[in-house]
């Protein structure tokens, strides 16, 4: 693939901390509109991978353009968000004493210039978003409760709420099902594909049922480089994946 | 925000402040008749100032040590614009208010480069020089300050120097100041700056700058002070370097605390009550700095939210036992 048909292009990426190299020669690409699935040990750089992406973590060394034209190196943050990158963080990270609804206000795509705030009133619009994207986490009933009263898999979902608010063309979701249900992982999985429809997405996920029921190209990370890539069956077989992640 | 966005968790408080807004209104435009209306202007004036410091206290997280400048300098600035210049008290106030503005851009600039203990030393920092500034520029007055501020005539038809006139005047722009900071604390703004306040990596994460937030929330928490500031120069007409020394700065942050951060009437309550125990204890022999500091300590032991934050506490936990 060349550069300017990717969503997201990683090109020999290395970060490391206190000589520590947590992401080694790392390198990646991401169709548009594409779903990946993202595997490996603990330890083996997958939340690294997405903070160098976000802007949280700069690389040592190594090429991150987003949409093929963006030097995500050079940006910060809240510009790499705004320009459509949006995360699901590992640990989910909600504002706690927040509504459910206020949660996802915050999050919509909006202008978030410092003006716009200070005048903008909720229009009818906006909370017609907000009111289908409860009904598709199925939080609408909880939209008034604080963020800290619900239980780890809601806010989780709550989480992936937010991602929907901002609308963003690249999603990163770091370990989305972890904590959940086994009738809530279905729903999730059921949720992200239908996301992944119009969105390119990253899923970083250890439930192998979970990325089996993605039915998307995998991708297995190890000490900070790619180890294996391919279809999960293909990835699942390969004689190295099997060693450090799989057959233990 | 419609009907459907009320929040239940939010209700009881809001309930309270209804009321509490109500009982206040009411007795704000009754005490001139019952008590020394300077002594409620002053009230007032100190409140106004414990809200606005609140607003960025209370709502953005940030602890800011050097306030008195914009309180005392707006105080300067006012008495300057009405005495010197003849302005008339309408300007002669948004004067303090612009000045203080300026003042608050120009030290938050630099504050909010840095986070907690950092950041209150810079703005302490700032409001001391600040401070010498007025104790070395020659239209202060130096250790004198400016005496004699004419209180002029509101809009050429009211009468200033008249108490009771005066005394609505300041509730007018009192109320004018809660109300803005009410609006700025319920605008979506608001809920940015309460998200930055909770969590400031996810809030630059969700791609809010928060600099710029920051930013903001500081300079009009300053011009809300200046606001503050003016008023009490034209209600004493006087203007000195008590307004600005850094002592100011912490008894505003003692009201804030001990009325409860976050909240509406905390820092009010806050004001009020600091400002009468200094006027119980002004003609007795117990120091007040004593006094005050030993009920500070005992609140910030007893009632670690304040006063009002405890009241409110204690109503949401009543609300949660209730079988719904
Ligand atoms: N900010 C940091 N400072 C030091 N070490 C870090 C930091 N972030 C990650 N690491 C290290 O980098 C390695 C990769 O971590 P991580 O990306 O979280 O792995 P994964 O998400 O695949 O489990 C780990 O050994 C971790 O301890
Ligand atoms: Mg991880």
């Amino acid at each position: 693939m060349t550069k300017q048909h990717t969503i997201l292009y990683l090109d020999g990426v290395s970060v490391a901390f206190d000589g520590f190299k947590a992401i080694s020669n790392l390198s990646l690409t991401l169709g548009r509109n594409e779903m990946r699935a993202i595997i490996g040990p603990n330890g083996a750089g997958k939340t690294t991978m997405m903070d160098i992406i976000t802007g949280k973590t700069r690389p040592d060394i190594g090429d991150v353009y987003f949409d093929g034209v963006h030097d995500l190196t050079r940006l910060d943050e809240a510009d790499i968000a705004n320009l459509g990158v949006g995360r699901k963080f590992q640990k989910p990270t909600v504002f706690e004493m927040h509504t459910v609804e206020d949660n996802i206000a915050l999050s919509l795509k909006s202008p978030r210039g410092v003006f716009a705030a200070l005048f903008d009133l909720r229009s009818a619009e906006a909370q017609g978003r907000i009111d289908d994207i409860l009904e598709m986490v199925r939080l609408s009933a909880r939209r008034g409760e604080k963020a800290a009263n619900l239980s780890h898999g809601q806010k989780q979902w709550l989480e992936i709420g937010m991602l929907l608010a901002q609308d963003p063309k690249l999603l990163l979701v770091d370990e989305p099902v972890a904590g959940m249900t086994d009738a809530e992982t279905e729903e999730t999985g059921r949720l992200l594909k239908k996301i992944a429809q119009t969105h390119s997405v990253i899923v970083v996920e250890h439930d192998m049922h979970f990325v089996r029921e993605l039915d998307v190209k995998v991708t297995c990370l190890h000490e900070g480089s790619v180890l294996s890539e391919g279809s999960l069956d293909f990835v699942s077989s390969d004689e190295r994946v099997i060693e450090v992640y799989l057959g233990r | 925000m419609a009907e459907a966005t009320v929040q239940p968790s939010k209700t009881t408080a809001n309930r309270i402040e209804i009321v509490l807004i109500g009982l206040g209104v009411a007795a704000l435009l009754a005490l001139p008749f019952f008590v020394y209306p300077i002594f409620v202007m002053k009230m007032m004036c100190f409140a106004l100032f414990a809200c606005a410091f609140n607003l960025l206290l209370g709502y953005t997280g940030l602890l800011s040590f050097g306030h008195a400048a914009f309180f005392g300098g707006a105080a300067y600035f006012t008495a300057h614009a009405v005495k010197v210049w003849g302005f008339p008290p309408e300007i002669g106030i948004l004067t303090g208010v612009a000045g203080a503005a300026l003042l608050g851009l120009v030290i938050g600039f630099f504050a909010i480069r840095r986070q907690g203990i950092y950041f209150a030393m810079i703005t302490l920092a700032l409001s001391q020089m600040f401070f010498f500034f007025c104790v070395q520029a020659s239209f202060t007055g130096g250790e004198d300050g400016i005496q004699g501020v004419p209180r002029g005539t509101f809009l050429g038809v009211f009468d200033l120097q008249n108490e009771h006139t005066m005394y609505y005047f300041v509730a007018a722009n009192f109320l004018l100041g809660l109300f803005i900071v009410w609006r700025i604390v319920n605008s979506p703004f608001g809920l940015i700056l309460r998200s930055i306040r909770e969590n400031e990596s996810r809030a630059i994460s969700l791609g809010y700058s928060v600099q710029n937030y920051k930013l903001a929330a500081f300079v009009m928490s300053a011009a809300l002070a200046g606001l503050a500031g003016a008023i009490k120069a034209l209600v004493f007409q006087f203007a000195t370097l008590t307004d600005v020394a850094w002592q100011m700065s912490g008894e505003v942050i003692l009201m804030t605390l001990l009325g409860g951060i976050g909240t509406m009437a905390g820092p009010i309550f806050g004001a009020g009550f600091v400002v009468a125990l200094q006027n119980m204890l002004a003609t007795s022999d117990f120091p007040v700095t004593i006094a005050t500091g030993l009920i500070f300590m005992v609140c910030v032991l007893i009632f670690r939210r304040g006063i009002v934050g405890e009241i409110y506490a204690w109503l949401e936990r009543r609300r949660g036992e209730k079988p719904e």
